[in-house]
């Protein structure tokens, strides 16, 4: 499958929660393509690197994706300019999605923070099937929960405060939820530490878990090496590189 | 239409736009942009002996109109190369440069015998890595084991023979001589500037490799002057790469005496690049009413 590169239209921009922004991008390409668990590659203007954001929303119909990323650095501030009207440089879709099982099967979804985005696309495909277990700092700092009711999911919130849902880490409420039910698949992506508590809990209760990694990243398309992450397979360790071979990877081949 | 082709140590390169090695892996993922038929040559990723891991992620930094890389030549080793890639590679109507990185001179001798009967066009001899601690820039940062490499991998291959150079040095146009002198066809320069960043956060050197080499537009003036001063002090053909962006990049360093240049960072921002570099250099050349762009090589009239 070729690559699509180019400038596309902002539909839409919304500001979710402090520093967090939401745009809709008009390229039709890119969205016919593109799979929950990808991500494109955003240019930011006098930056020599891309910035690579996940997929949040597909809608191929329309001809449309949406992104969702935070401000994290000087590229994403700039990033956060962009308004609609506006034309964005992207390079996309790139990546492996997550495994989709036919969307009568149970799916959990754990998320933190700005991990949550691609989750949205996955639990979408499930609907009613899936559960979000959603971890932010606080509830100032929580968004998308809506986003996931509307699309007839699930959702746990959990806050570190417990300003909204519960109180305490969304991998408690994975345990806590697996006492009682046995999803066939666990998506995950958040911070490093939730990955790899999310990883393990996952193998303990024997059901299968994909996890989506994040790294300082350069090319995007597999070709510098920049973004190593790693990998146990085929039982050596080795280092594959995020953008080519993840960023979803089994969650029993991430070495943390 | 200007005529775009080039000649450097007798390998005819049908025009002077060579992705830099590292940028391009082995070209495939950028064949789904392009077809790499359209490119003057590829400059492969550097290479080891044996196949070779890499440096602990973060790799990667981004830094004012540049970037930091400490990959540390992750690479398949020169096996993997030649029966995996190269057979395909060398039918996409394109040139292709060995970049040799071997961490002893015996495992370079090594390296380029088993490319000697193989499709390979040149070879550039990676005497520059900032990133590993064998080899690399051990070798390029004096002018006695510059030329000790150089001298032992001239008699170990037939092919058209370009060493790259280490801008880490005191004196770039020293290394230049000493290599000529040992027997390279051509020099490449610059390889990255030894950089460094740190989390203010966290205390703590964004690369996991503490250091690694700068690269893209924020490098670009000195790649210039040093190529400049070696195409001045050798008499073999100078490649010349470090930051070049554009058409007018590429112009630039020709004029300061590249008879060709290698495009690495820009790629990052455009996949595009090298291509785009190669029509704005043709379109140039025919407002100017220049007949072949061999004709800028040098051409830099100095106050």
């Amino acid at each position: 499958m070729p690559y699509q590169q180019g400038l596309y239209p902002v539909v839409r921009k919304d500001n979710l929660a402090k520093g967090v922004y939401s745009l809709v991008i008009h390229c039709p390409g890119i969205a016919r393509e593109a799979k929950p668990g990808q991500f494109i590659h955003l240019r930011v203007p006098a930056h020599i690197l891309r910035r690579p954001i996940s997929i949040a929303g597909i809608d191929a119909e329309q001809g449309n994706i949406r992104i969702i990323y935070e401000i994290r650095g000087e590229g994403t501030k700039i990033l956060a300019d962009l308004k609609a009207g506006d034309m964005a440089d992207l390079l996309g879709p790139l990546g492996n999605g997550y495994t989709l099982l036919e969307p009568d099967r149970k799916c959990v979804v754990v998320g933190g923070g700005i991990g949550v985005p691609p989750l949205l696309a996955v639990a979408a495909h499930y609907g009613a099937n899936a559960t979000a277990i959603l971890g932010f700092r606080s509830a100032q700092a929580a968004f998308l929960e809506n986003d996931f009711k509307k699309a007839g999911v699930r959702t746990v919130l959990c806050t570190d405060d417990g300003t909204m849902g519960r109180k305490g880490f969304v991998t408690d409420a994975l345990e806590e939820l697996l006492q009682s039910e046995s999803p066939d698949m666990i998506c995950a992506c958040g911070p490093s530490v939730m990955l790899r508590k999310t990883a393990e809990i996952a193998e303990r209760h024997g059901i299968a878990c994909e996890i989506s990694l994040e790294e300082r990243m350069a090319c995007g398309v597999g070709a510098c090496l920049g973004c190593a992450c790693r990998i146990r397979r085929d039982g050596k360790e080795r280092f594959l590189h995020v953008c080519k071979d993840g960023p979803v990877f089994s969650g029993k081949e991430v070495v943390f | 239409m200007a005529d775009l082709r080039v000649t450097v140590a007798g390998v005819s390169f049908q025009n002077p736009v060579i992705p830099a090695s590292g940028a391009f892996g082995f070209g495939r993922e950028y064949e789904k942009f392009y077809p790499l038929s359209r490119l003057g040559g590829i400059s492969v990723k550097g290479m080891t002996l044996n196949p070779k891991d890499g440096n602990p992620p973060p790799r990667i930094a981004e830094t004012p109109m540049g970037m930091l890389n400490s990959v540390g030549l992750q690479n398949p080793g020169i096996d993997a190369f030649l029966e995996k890639e190269l057979p395909e590679l060398s039918r996409k109507g394109t040139r292709v440069i060995a970049n040799v990185a071997g961490s002893t001179v015996e495992d370079c001798v090594e390296m380029v015998g088993k490319i000697e009967g193989s499709a390979v066009d040149m070879i550039e001899l990676n005497i520059s890595c900032p990133n590993v601690k064998q080899g690399g820039a051990a070798f390029g940062t004096s002018c006695e084991s510059a030329a000790g490499i150089t001298a032992a991998v001239r008699k170990a291959t037939t092919k058209p023979l370009m060493v790259k150079l280490s801008p880490n040095v005191t004196s770039i146009t020293d290394i230049a001589k000493a290599v000529e002198a040992a027997g390279a066809d051509a020099v490449s320069l610059i390889n990255t500037l030894l950089g460094m960043r740190i989390d203010i956060r966290s205390r703590r050197p964004i690369l996991r490799n503490n250091v690694g080499g700068l690269s893209g537009p924020a490098v670009f003036p000195i790649a210039v002057r040093m190529v400049w001063q070696v195409a001045n002090a050798v008499r073999i053909p100078v490649v010349g790469m470090g930051g070049i962006t554009t058409a007018e990049d590429a112009i630039e360093m020709m004029m300061a005496g590249a008879s060709a240049v290698q495009v690495g960072a820009a790629i990052f921002t455009d996949p595009y690049a090298p291509v785009k570099i190669i029509e704005g250099m043709e379109s140039w050349l025919d407002e100017q009413g220049i007949p072949a762009v061999s004709d800028i090589v040098g051409t830099v009239q100095p106050w």
